[in-house]
């Protein structure tokens, strides 16, 4: 399949997209929206024909919550995960039996590609809960043989020691975790010499810190891309070459758009990555906006594999990424707008602190909110971070402020300022 | 007669940073209200200005009017001898009625010492207070 003939690929892209399309037509959304853009799946007899379709937007999968946008019904799914949304209500991805074996099989076609396999001990330090890229990589690994460690995020000494006890020889993390680690080991003067092969997603990162990563782990270091609507991490993977990531195309129909047109973009061009998934069957989608900006890269890689994707630089919309976790400024000031004891105004600073994130939220004390009494402020305080961790799923600091004391904004308001430098 | 010993502190909402009391207190100067006594209490980034005015009305008024978040804390002063062992007569009283102290701070001025007090019941503390021989400023002192 990852060699597969580009006139057999297309073959195959249109016969699973024609597949989707009916799949879709099980969903009341899209009953409605073919409806109203005029178009039918009978329509699709071609895979430009695929620009005739609407795209989905994510606050459209919101708007379904919780099961509104599921094609089967609930007792054929086995498995939900969600993802944090744009305005307070999550996003919830459904699997069926079916969509966990395809997912699990594009993570061991990915780990396969780097050379893993039976022989490797594999730790896998993310989180484990409705994140996808915990449960996803757990079962690909299991798939490929390997010994799986689930080791999940947190206690960093703990999770060194493991990579030393148990000689593990390939790690999965965020890269900024990756990188704290590597600065706790070194304090440990522990050198994790049985490490070979790391594996990083879930937030963009750059060269440099690849460098970085590969000199202080002493791994050779890969980048994953995914997102949990197209099952989670899996969607792109890097080759050994490791000069772009090879997007599974048997399974993701991908176009490049320019995010303000919807127009698609010329070969090698820079846009938005649009997905319609084509083998996912509890929650398919048509023309999925990712909000993710890359381009197609035109030359054919040295290892024979399909076009690739560049690596991620960047989001057409203003998600940010938080320790791997999905924030977007709508949802603070969704917290925050529901609280009597903060006024209008609030301000978002992203820093990074020892390689991790950090993220500050100022908000501005309304009047209700002040009895005078600075033990009823503290509490304020931990009210508002204690609601924003509720729905953001992050421990963030907040700083209260005067009234007036935050920039007032005439037209489209910059309420976040992302300090970080590229990872 | 409780009531005619409780006294209204400002207390005043302020940003942890350079700037902020000389703010507060250029408008105070402006507004000629002169003040007793104040403190500051520091948080997690941020404090609450106490302080005891001549006119807390007026600025109260003052403050808001220029966008700070002001409110009323009702609070007692006891009169204290200005020479050592002043504070610890006080103190006693203060044990002996078993009121419990939220914050306190003091200033000492031409008419004697004086130890300004948060406590929670503040009319049963005026009494306490009262019966065991202390002396506490007059709510009316203040306009």
């Amino acid at each position: 399949m990852e060699t597969i003939r580009p006139e057999e690929l297309a073959d195959l892209q249109l016969k699973r997209l024609k597949w989707t399309l009916r799949q879709a037509q099980e969903v009341g959304l899209y009953q409605r929206k073919f409806k109203e853009a005029g178009v039918s799946p009978d329509d699709i007899k071609t895979l430009d024909d695929v620009e005739k379709l609407p795209f989905t937007y994510k606050k459209e999968l919101q708007a379904g919550y919780p099961f509104g946008l599921f094609a089967v019904r609930l007792k054929e799914i086995i498995r939900i995960h969600t993802t944090s949304g744009t305005t307070g209500k999550p996003t919830v991805v459904g699997y069926t039996r079916q969509d966990l074996e395809n997912w699990s099989d594009l993570i061991a076609r990915n780990m396969t590609m780097i050379g893993l396999g039976e022989d490797d001990i594999f730790q896998n330090a993310v989180n484990y809960g409705l994140f996808t890229g915990g449960l996803g990589f757990h079962y690909g690994a299991e798939k490929v043989g390997m010994t799986v460690i689930p080791s999940a995020t947190g206690n960093t000494r703990r999770q060194i020691e493991m990579i030393e006890d148990f000689g593990v020889t390939v790690l999965h993390c965020t890269p900024s975790y990756a990188l704290h680690l590597a600065e706790v080991a070194e304090s440990m003067g522990k050198t994790l010499d049985s490490l070979r092969i790391g594996i990083f997603g879930a937030e963009p990162w750059s060269e440099n810190t690849r460098a970085e990563l590969e000199r202080r782990l002493g791994v050779k270091a890969y980048d994953s891309y995914g997102l949990s609507e197209m099952y989670g991490p899996g969607v792109a993977f890097e080759c050994p070459e490791r000069n772009g990531l090879h997007l599974w195309h048997d399974c993701y129909l991908a176009e490049i758009i320019d995010p303000k047109t919807g127009e698609r973009l010329a070969p090698g061009e820079r846009g938005e990555l649009v997905i319609t998934p084509l083998v996912k069957e509890a929650l398919p989608l048509v023309r999925y906006r990712t909000g993710d900006v890359t381009r197609l890269i035109d030359d054919g890689c040295a290892c024979g594999r399909g076009q690739k994707i560049e690596r991620i630089t960047g989001r057409s919309d203003d998600m940010l990424v938080i320790r791997g976790i999905n924030v977007f400024p709508s949802q603070i000031e969704h917290v925050l707008r529901s609280l009597p004891e903060v006024g209008e105004q609030f301000m978002v600073y992203v820093d990074r602190t020892r390689h991790l994130d950090e993220m500050t939220i100022e908000v501005e004390m309304s009047r209700a909110g002040f009895s005078g009494e600075l033990q009823d402020l503290a509490r304020v305080q931990r009210k508002i971070a204690g609601e924003l961790h509720n729905t953001l799923g992050l421990r963030t600091a907040v700083k209260l402020v005067e009234p007036g004391s935050l920039p007032r904004f005439e037209g489209k308001a910059k309420r976040v300022i992302d300090r970080r430098g590229a990872v | 007669m409780e009531k005619s010993y409780i006294v209204k502190q400002i207390s005043i909402f302020s940003e942890n940073r350079p700037g902020r009391l000389a703010a507060i207190a250029g408008a105070l100067r402006d507004a000629k209200i002169n003040i007793f006594a104040f403190s500051i209490a520091e948080a997690n980034g941020f404090g609450v200005v106490r302080a005891l005015v001549d006119r807390p009305e007026d600025a109260h008024r003052t403050l808001t009017d220029l966008g700070f978040r002001v409110s009323f804390t009702d609070v007692i002063g006891v009169k204290m001898r200005d020479e050592p062992g002043g504070l610890s007569e006080v103190a006693s009283v203060l044990g002996d009625a078993g009121i419990n102290i939220e914050y306190a701070y003091a200033y000492s001025g031409r008419d004697g010492a004086v130890l300004i007090l948060r406590v929670d019941q503040v009319e049963d503390a005026v009494r306490q207070i009262l019966d065991r021989g202390g002396e506490l400023l007059k709510a009316s002192l203040f306009r």
